[in-house]
């Protein structure tokens, strides 16, 4: 994903000269290295200054600019977070934040490298938005929304390197703000966003061959949620899973749960998420997933 | 590189004026308002008033605020902001009605700098973030190629915020030398003085130009000094321009003393110190 955004945002600097990305010791490679040999004043490496890489974008921000800040999820957001709260929120600034190798991606550093709850995180402050697209494709037209907006800040929540793709022949195109069914059915409907979207395919496939019509749908925009959109699909079948890897407090799930009283929905509702816990284990990201509850057999024993 | 635009000699008598009305305007605005940052205002009256009169370009309409104005002040001590809008007011962008609705619900202005508020260019209020905004807006003038200058006053407490060093170590390696930073350097920091706290924060001027910034100290009560020493640099790095100040500058009850920090004077200390800013040469 990550090479996928280089070159998007690469493109769109060319054509767009407002276009700055301020990177926290990030060695260029890739797409990422043409952006910086193409537009080297655009391209700004602060080092290990996170605080420095939001302040600057705010004051790039400021003058008129539209600037990305990229680096590792947990240093895009939880280090600088006063700076992103004042400096982009308070001020409501079009400066995207780039969490790259969010949720658990980095499966074999340590909690100190994972984004667990971090869409709670950059959800409560006022005037973000928040945004995380499933597969390369979604994540380039993620990438050219941002690059063009200019309504206030936006965390842009992606994985890192090697995801598959899903939306290629997804029956809806990607809109802001709108929930995007990737496969409609009529039985059960799976909602999730970002890079664990593999996992709700799986599942998907695993209740088909149990004769089961399915939706799979893309939350991209985590906010702001699409209320009507997740209050039909709450509506429109029988079961619901929400799949997620983010902690249960201020994910998706809190939100459908939420509005699932609110509209005293009659589907079966089921959530899985990462616990309220710390990972102190490693090994591959599927095996942190399971060791918190989320692997297609674990949600096929409770949903199936 | 000074950026300004003056072409006759440094008016002292002018500058001591304005700074005089600029004084005697907060302290009129305590007996209605009950607390204020005066002493950190009275501090940072003279480099605030030099920045605004002295050093910043004219826009087309004669005002160093506005559209096209080229240069950029950007208040990183915004406990200080009453006197940022005391020039604001000077200048014509507030006005007497904006003072009276400072702090109630149907005014505009509060205790900090509000982004989106006439002649405010960023939010402050939080201390460190100014040097880093400060950076990215002397950036983008540099690499867009609109040559503004970015000026901005921290306070010396606020110099001990880790992110004002980490933006100050990017300004340099990036060679912003469109950045001017003011420290005003009361040495007082809420009820404590920084030379008791922090004593290895000293010297300032060695330790920026350790960071390759030009660094220079001057009296940060006296406009001229202030002036000169952006007028006279040599403009190949940013600037840093360590001004020695009193807090509370001007009345003598209140100059280097904790509680005038964030405290409003009763009628006699107010008419005290009225005459005290009067009869000051």
């Amino acid at each position: 994903m990550r090479n996928m955004f280089s070159k998007t945002l690469f493109e769109c600097a060319t054509d767009n000269p407002d276009i700055y990305i301020v990177v926290a010791d990030i060695s260029p490679a890739g797409p990422m290295m043409d952006f910086q040999t193409n537009h080297p004043d655009r391209f700004i490496n602060v080092g290990v200054a996170e605080q420095t890489m939001i302040g600057m974008c705010a004051g790039l921000a400021l003058k008129g600019c539209q600037p990305f800040a990229y680096t590792i999820a947990t240093f895009t957001l939880y280090r600088p977070f006063e700076m992103v709260r004042d400096d982009l929120g308070y001020q409501n600034l079009p400066v995207t934040i780039v969490g790259m190798g969010a949720g658990v991606i980095y499966s074999t550093l340590g909690g100190t490298h994972h984004t667990m709850e971090d869409v709670a995180v950059a959800s409560a402050i006022p005037n973000m938005r928040v945004l995380a697209p499933c597969d390369p494709l979604e994540l380039v037209e993620a990438t050219r929304y941002c690059a063009y907006q200019k309504e206030g800040p936006v965390y842009l929540r992606i994985g890192k390197a090697g995801e598959p793709t899903f939306t290629d022949t997804a029956v809806d195109k990607f809109e802001f703000g709108k929930v995007r069914y990737i496969q409609k059915g009529t039985d059960v409907c799976i909602l999730s966003y970002g890079t664990i979207m593999g996992k709700a395919m799986e599942v998907a496939r695993a209740l088909e061959a149990k004769g089961k019509s399915v939706s799979v749908v893309s939350a991209h925009t985590i906010k702001p949620l699409d209320r009507p959109g997740i209050e039909a699909a709450l509506a429109g079948h029988g079961q619901v899973i929400v799949v997620e890897d983010h902690v249960p407090e201020g994910g998706l799930s809190s939100r459908v749960k939420q509005i699932a009283w609110d509209i005293q929905a009659k589907c079966k509702l089921h959530t899985f998420t990462l616990k309220d816990e710390f990972i102190h284990n490693y090994g591959s990201q599927d095996d942190l997933l399971a060791a918190h509850g989320i692997s297609v057999p674990l949600i096929l024993d409770q949903v199936a | 590189m000074t950026g300004s635009d003056r072409d006759n000699a440094f008016d002292v008598a002018a500058a001591k004026l304005r700074c005089k009305k600029h004084r005697k305007r907060i302290l009129d605005m305590t007996q209605y308002v009950t607390a204020l940052h005066v002493g950190g205002a009275f501090s940072s009256t003279e480099i605030v008033d030099c920045i605004y009169y002295e050093l910043m370009r004219k826009g087309s309409n004669g005002n160093p605020v506005g559209d096209d104005a080229p240069d950029t002040f950007l208040m990183s001590k915004g406990h200080g902001y009453m006197i940022q809008v005391m020039l604001l007011v000077d200048l014509g962008i507030l006005t007497e009605e904006h003072l009276r609705g400072y702090c109630t619900p149907h005014g505009i202005l509060g205790v900090h700098p509000d982004y989106g508020n006439p002649g405010i260019e960023a939010s402050t209020g939080s201390l460190g973030h100014g040097m880093g905004m400060a950076l990215g807006m002397a950036y983008a003038e540099k690499t867009r190629g609109t040559k503004g200058t970015i000026y901005t006053v921290m306070s010396d407490g606020e110099v001990q915020e880790g992110s004002t060093w980490e933006a100050t170590l990017m300004a340099s390696s990036l060679g912003v030398s469109n950045l001017v930073a003011f420290i005003d350097n009361n040495n007082m920091q809420s009820a404590t003085f920084t030379t008791d706290t922090h004593p290895s924060f000293y010297p300032v001027v060695e330790k920026y130009q350790a960071f390759g910034w030009e660094a220079v100290e001057v009296d940060g009560h006296d406009s001229e000094a202030i002036y000169n020493a952006v007028a006279n640099r040599a403009g190949d790095k940013p600037l840093l321009v360590n001004c020695k100040t009193t807090k509370g500058k001007g009345v003598s009850y209140m100059e280097s003393v904790p509680m005038w920090h964030y405290r409003s004077p009763d009628p006699e200390e107010y008419k005290q110190a009225i005459r005290e800013i009067e009869e000051a040469q």
